[in-house]
C-alpha cells in the first residue's frame, strides 16, 4: 500500500464523513483528498459545511461516520491537541487566541522554549519577533495580544500555525481581515511551505485569491461534496455554478446614474470633526439616498471615522449636524437616538450575542431604540425576523436557532438585519460583505442600492475596491488616519482610488472578488 | 505584564496602611510584630497561593477551609490514637487531599459542571468527614510538635521567624515561580482567558483542570498541617470560613475574579493586609475583632471597583487599535 503512487501522494484522505447537529445534517458522506505539496481550496456557500469538515478532521467535533487517513494511516483525533500531534495545524475561522496573554505566549503556548523546566522568556520573545518579522510585523511581543487590532491577532494566529511545521496546514478564511499587502506575504509563505511538501487547505470567499494561490478546488454544497477540480481547468462561471447550484444573477452593472445629479438633502454633516491621536479633523457630508464609500489600507482611519460618526468615540473638536441642526454625538446611544445604525467589523466581540436566537438578535437594536416600556409583541418579533431571514437568505431559515450555531457568514447577515430593522436614517457599515459568499454578496450589494433608493444615507467601509466602485456615489480615501481625497461621480474608479491610497502614484496590485 | 498595576496598588495600600498603623502605635514597626504576623497568617498564605492558581484559571475552590479542618483532625487522630509516626501521617494526609482535589477537578471537567457547585459539595463532604472522625478537639502531644513550635530564626530586633512562617514563605516563592516561569503557569493563564480557545490551541484542558484543583487541595492539606502545628490540636470545626478569607486575599491582591490575570505575590500582599488589620485591632484593644471583617469587606469592594475600572479602560478601542498596521 505504501508503494501505490496514489496513497504515497495523498497526505490527508477523508472518506465518507457525515456529521449532524440534531436535525441539521451539516455533512453527508463527504470525501476530500489533500496531496503533499499542494494548496487546496475548500469552497462553498455560507453554511455549506466547510468549517464543520475542518473541525471534524481536527477532532473538535466527533464525526458520526467516515474515516480520516494521514499518510495512509487512519487517525481519529479526539481533541485539537491530538490533531496537532498527528501533524495537522489549524487556524480556525473564529480566530482563536488568548487576549490576556502576551503575543509571544500566544505564539508559543504549550511549546515554549524551555531550560531546566523553566520557560526561556528572552529566547521566546526573540523567536516571536523573528517569526512575526517574516509577516512584516514589528510589534512589542510582550504586550497582551488583546491590545492589538484584529488584523494583528489574525496574523499572529497564522504565524503560530505556520510555525508548528506540521504536515497539514488548514486555514479557514485566513485572509478575511488582512489587507492586500499582508495577503501577499501570507501567500508567499504558503507557497514556500507547499514547496517543502506540506499540504495546505485554504478556505476563502475571495475567488481571485483562490485562483491566484490554489492548485485544486473542492466544492461543498449543503453539506455534500459537489466535486474536486484542478483550478487551472475550472472556469469561474463553472465554479460559481458548482457552489450555488445555479447561475449568479448579473448585478455588477454600473450604478444607475438617473438620480445622481439631482441635489439631495443633507442627512448629516461633520465639520472639522476629529480627535487628537485618533483621526485628523475632517469634513464629511452624508446625503439622503447616497452611498459614501470609505477606502484606504487597514489602519488608515476608516473604522475610526465610522466610530466617530456613529458616536462610539467622542470627538474633541468639530461640529456635527443632523438634518441641519447641531447635535452632540458622545455615545452610541446618541447615535441611535438620532437614527444612526452601525454594523461593526468585529462581529464576534462587538456584535452578535451568541446565546440568543436569530430572532432575538435581529430585534435587539429595535427594542433598545423603542425603550423597555414598549416591548415588541411576539407576533411583531416573528414578523420582523422572518422578513429579514428571507430578505438576506439567512440559513438555516430558523429564527429560533441560537446565532452561535450559525456559520460565520450567516452570523454576519443577522448583524446586518439587526440594524436594518431599526429603519435608520444613516447606516454605517464596516466591511459588510466580509466572510459572505458570492451569492449573498451580490444580494447585499443589491440591498445597499435599494436602501439607498428609499432615501437612506449610507457610509460603507470596504477593502474591496471593485465593490466600493460599484455602489458609491462618492468615495473618501484615507491615508495615515487622515482624509486625503474625495472622489465623486465619473472620477470614481479603482485606478484613481489606488493612486490616492498610494499617494506617490506608485501602482499597487489590487485584488477584488469574482 | 500580568496584572502589574493592581499588584502595585495592593503594595501601596499595604505600605500606606502600615505607615498609618506605625504612626499610631510605633511598636508595630518591629520585627517582633512582623514575625508574629507571618506566623499567625502562615496557613492563610499557603492556601491563598493555591487559590490564586484556581482563580486565575477561571475557577474557584470553596473546599479549602474544610480540607484544612479535616487535615487537623486526621493528623491528630493518626498520631495520637492510631499510633502513626508524624511523618507518615503527613504523607498520608497530603496524598489524600491531593487525590480529593484531583477528583473535584476531574468532575468539573468531565461533567462540565461549574467549579462553584463541585467545590461547594467538596466543602460539605470534607467537613462532614472530619465530624465523622471526631467531634471534639484532639490535643497533639507528639514531641515533633514542640520541636517545630520552638524552632525559629532570630531576627535583628528580637523578632522570630518561625518554622511555619518559613514554610509559608517558601511556598509563596515556589508558587510565584511556578506561575510565572513554567509552561504549567502559562497554561493556567490560558485557561482563564478562555477554556475553549485554550483547548483549540492544543492545551490539555482536562489534565490542567485536574492538576490545578489537585494543587489547591494539596496546599490546603499543607496549610492544615501548619494549622495543627500552630494550635497543637485537631478540631473538626477549625478553619470554618477560611475559604472566604482566602478568596478575599486573592482578590485584594489584584487577581481578577473572572480569571486570566493575577499573581501570587499580589495574593501574599493581600494576606499581609488582612494580617495587618488584625494586628492593628489587637493593638488598639478596644475594637472588636469583627472590625477585621468589616475592613476586609470595604477593601474588597474598593478593589473590585478598581479592577472593573481598569478592565473597562483596557477595553477602550483607542488602545486596542493603537498597534494597527498601516
Ligand atoms: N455547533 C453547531 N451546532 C449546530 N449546528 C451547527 C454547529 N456548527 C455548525 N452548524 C451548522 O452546520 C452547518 C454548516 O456550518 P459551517 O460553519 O460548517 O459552514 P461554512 O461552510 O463554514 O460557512 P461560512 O462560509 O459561513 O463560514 C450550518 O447550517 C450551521 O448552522
Ligand atoms: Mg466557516
Amino acid at each position: 500500500m505504501e508503494n501505490s503512487p496514489d496513497s504515497a501522494a495523498s497526505l490527508l484522505e477523508v472518506r465518507g464523513i457525515s456529521k449532524s447537529f440534531g436535525a441539521v445534517r451539516a455533512l453527508q458522506e463527504v470525501d476530500f483528498t489533500l496531496r503533499a505539496g499542494e494548496i487546496h481550496a475548500l469552497l462553498g456557500e455560507n453554511g455549506a459545511g466547510k468549517s464543520t469538515l475542518i473541525k471534524v478532521i481536527t477532532g473538535v467535533f466527533q464525526r458520526d461516520a467516515g474515516i480520516v487517513r494521514i499518510g495512509g494511516e487512519e487517525v481519529a483525533p479526539r481533541s485539537a491537541k491530538a490533531a496537532l500531534q498527528a501533524g495537522i495545524a489549524t487556524v480556525y475561522q473564529e480566530v482563536n487566541l488568548l487576549p490576556n496573554l502576551s503575543v509571544a505566549q500566544n505564539l508559543f503556548l504549550d511549546r515554549q522554549p524551555m531550560r531546566f523546566g523553566v520557560v526561556r522568556e528572552g529566547e521566546m520573545r526573540r523567536r516571536a519577533k523573528a517569526l512575526l518579522a517574516d509577516f512584516g510585523l514589528d510589534i512589542d511581543v510582550s504586550a497582551p495580544l488583546g491590545n492589538y487590532s484584529v488584523a494583528i491577532q489574525h496574523v499572529t494566529a497564522i504565524a503560530r500555525a505556520v510555525d508548528l511545521s506540521a504536515r497539514v496546514l488548514i486555514l479557514d478564511e485566513p485572509t478575511a481581515s488582512l489587507d492586500r499587502h499582508e495577503v501577499e506575504i501570507l501567500f508567499g509563505i504558503m507557497r514556500q511551505l507547499a514547496k517543502r511538501g506540506i499540504g495546505i487547505v485554504f478556505v476563502s470567499h475571495f475567488l481571485d485569491q483562490v485562483y491566484e494561490i490554489s492548485d485544486r478546488i473542492t466544492v461543498l454544497r449543503n453539506g455534500r461534496l459537489v466535486g474536486e477540480r484542478e483550478t487551472a481547468s475550472l472556469s469561474r462561471l463553472e465554479l460559481i455554478r458548482m457552489m450555488l447550484g445555479r447561475e449568479l444573477a448579473e448585478t455588477t452593472s454600473a450604478r444607475a446614474s438617473a438620480g445622481a445629479q439631482t441635489a439631495r438633502e443633507v442627512c448629516a454633516s461633520f465639520e472639522g470633526y476629529g480627535k487628537a491621536g485618533y483621526v485628523a479633523p475632517f469634513n464629511l457630508e452624508l446625503r439622503h439616498g447616497e452611498v459614501v464609500g470609505l477606502a484606504g489600507l487597514l489602519g488608515s482611519g476608516r473604522t475610526e471615522t465610522a466610530r466617530l460618526v456613529f458616536g462610539a468615540e467622542r470627538p474633541d473638536r468639530g461640529q456635527a449636524r443632523v438634518e441641519g441642526a447641531p447635535v452632540r454625538l458622545q455615545s452610541p446611544r446618541d447615535g441611535v437616538r438620532h437614527g444612526f445604525g452601525y454594523c461593526p467589523e468585529e462581529r464576534k466581540t462587538d456584535g452578535i450575542v451568541a446565546e440568543l436566537t436569530v430572532r432575538e438578535n435581529i430585534v435587539l437594536a429595535l427594542q433598545a431604540k423603542r425603550g423597555l416600556h414598549r416591548p415588541l409583541s411576539r407576533r411583531e418579533q416573528d414578523e420582523i425576523a422572518s422578513r429579514y431571514v428571507k430578505m438576506l437568505d439567512i440559513r438555516p431559515p430558523d429564527p429560533d436557532r441560537p446565532v452561535g450555531l450559525l456559520s460565520g457568514g450567516n452570523q454576519q447577515k443577522v448583524l446586518l438585519a439587526r440594524w436594518l430593522a431599526t429603519s435608520p436614517r444613516l447606516l454605517v457599515l464596516d466591511e459588510p460583505t466580509r466572510g459572505i459568499d458570492v451569492g449573498a454578496h451580490a444580494e447585499i450589494i443589491r440591498l445597499i442600492r435599494e436602501l439607498c433608493d428609499d432615501g437612506l444615507a449610507l457610509l460603507v467601509i470596504s477593502s474591496e475596491l471593485d465593490e466600493i466602485v460599484t455602489y458609491s456615489d462618492r468615495v473618501v480615501v484615507l491615508r495615515d488616519r487622515a482624509h486625503v481625497e474625495e472622489l465623486a461621480g465619473e472620477a470614481i474608479d479603482v485606478g484613481s482610488i489606488l493612486a490616492a491610497i498610494a499617494a506617490d502614484g506608485a501602482s499597487v496590485a489590487h485584488e477584488g472578488r469574482a | 505584564m500580568k496584572g502589574l498595576p493592581p499588584v502595585l496598588i495592593t503594595a501601596i495600600v499595604l505600605v500606606a496602611g502600615f505607615a498609618l498603623c506605625a504612626m499610631q502605635f510605633p511598636n508595630i514597626a518591629s520585627t517582633r510584630v512582623v514575625g508574629n504576623l507571618l506566623t499567625d497568617n502562615a496557613f492563610l498564605g499557603i492556601v491563598a497561593t493555591g487559590m490564586t492558581f484556581v482563580i486565575i484559571s477561571g475557577g474557584i475552590d470553596l473546599s479549602v477551609g474544610s480540607v484544612i479542618g479535616f487535615t487537623t483532625v486526621f493528623v491528630a487522630l493518626a498520631i495520637e490514637r492510631w499510633g502513626m509516626p508524624p511523618l507518615v501521617a503527613f504523607v498520608a494526609i497530603l496524598a489524600l487531599s491531593a487525590a480529593f482535589g484531583a477528583a473535584m477537578g476531574a468532575v468539573i471537567h468531565v461533567f462540565d459542571l461549574p467549579p462553584f457547585i463541585v467545590t461547594l459539595a467538596g466543602m460539605f463532604l470534607a467537613r462532614g468527614a472530619s465530624f465523622l472522625l471526631s467531634t471534639e478537639s484532639v490535643p497533639i502531644t507528639a514531641p515533633v510538635y514542640s520541636t517545630v513550635s520552638d524552632f525559629a530564626l532570630r531576627l535583628p530586633g528580637g523578632g522570630r521567624l518561625t518554622a511555619v512562617a518559613i514554610i509559608m514563605l517558601a511556598i509563596v516563592i515556589g508558587g510565584a515561580l511556578l506561575l510565572q516561569l513554567t509552561r504549567f503557569g502559562a497554561n493556567v493563564y490560558a485557561l482563564g482567558g478562555s477554556r475553549a480557545t485554550a483547548s483549540l490551541m492544543g492545551v490539555a484542558v482536562g489534565r490542567m483542570t485536574v492538576k490545578i484543583y489537585m494543587l489547591s487541595s494539596l496546599l490546603a492539606g499543607i496549610a492544615g498541617i501548619v494549622f495543627s502545628f500552630y494550635t497543637s490540636a485537631g478540631y473538626s470545626l477549625s478553619a470554618v470560613g477560611v475559604e472566604l478569607d482566602t478568596i478575599a486575599a486573592v482578590v485584594i491582591g489584584g487577581t481578577l475574579l473572572t480569571g486570566g490575570q493575577g499573581s501570587v505575590i499580589g495574593t501574599f500582599l493581600g494576606v499581609l493586609i488582612q494580617g495587618m488589620i488584625q494586628t492593628y485591632i489587637n493593638f488598639d484593644g478596644t475594637l472588636s475583632s469583627w472590625w477585621t471583617k468589616i475592613a476586609t469587606g470595604v477593601l474588597l469592594f474598593a478593589f473590585i471597583a478598581l479592577q472593573q475600572g481598569l478592565v473597562a479602560l483596557a477595553r477602550r478601542p483607542v488602545a486596542k487599535r493603537a498597534g494597527a498596521v498601516s
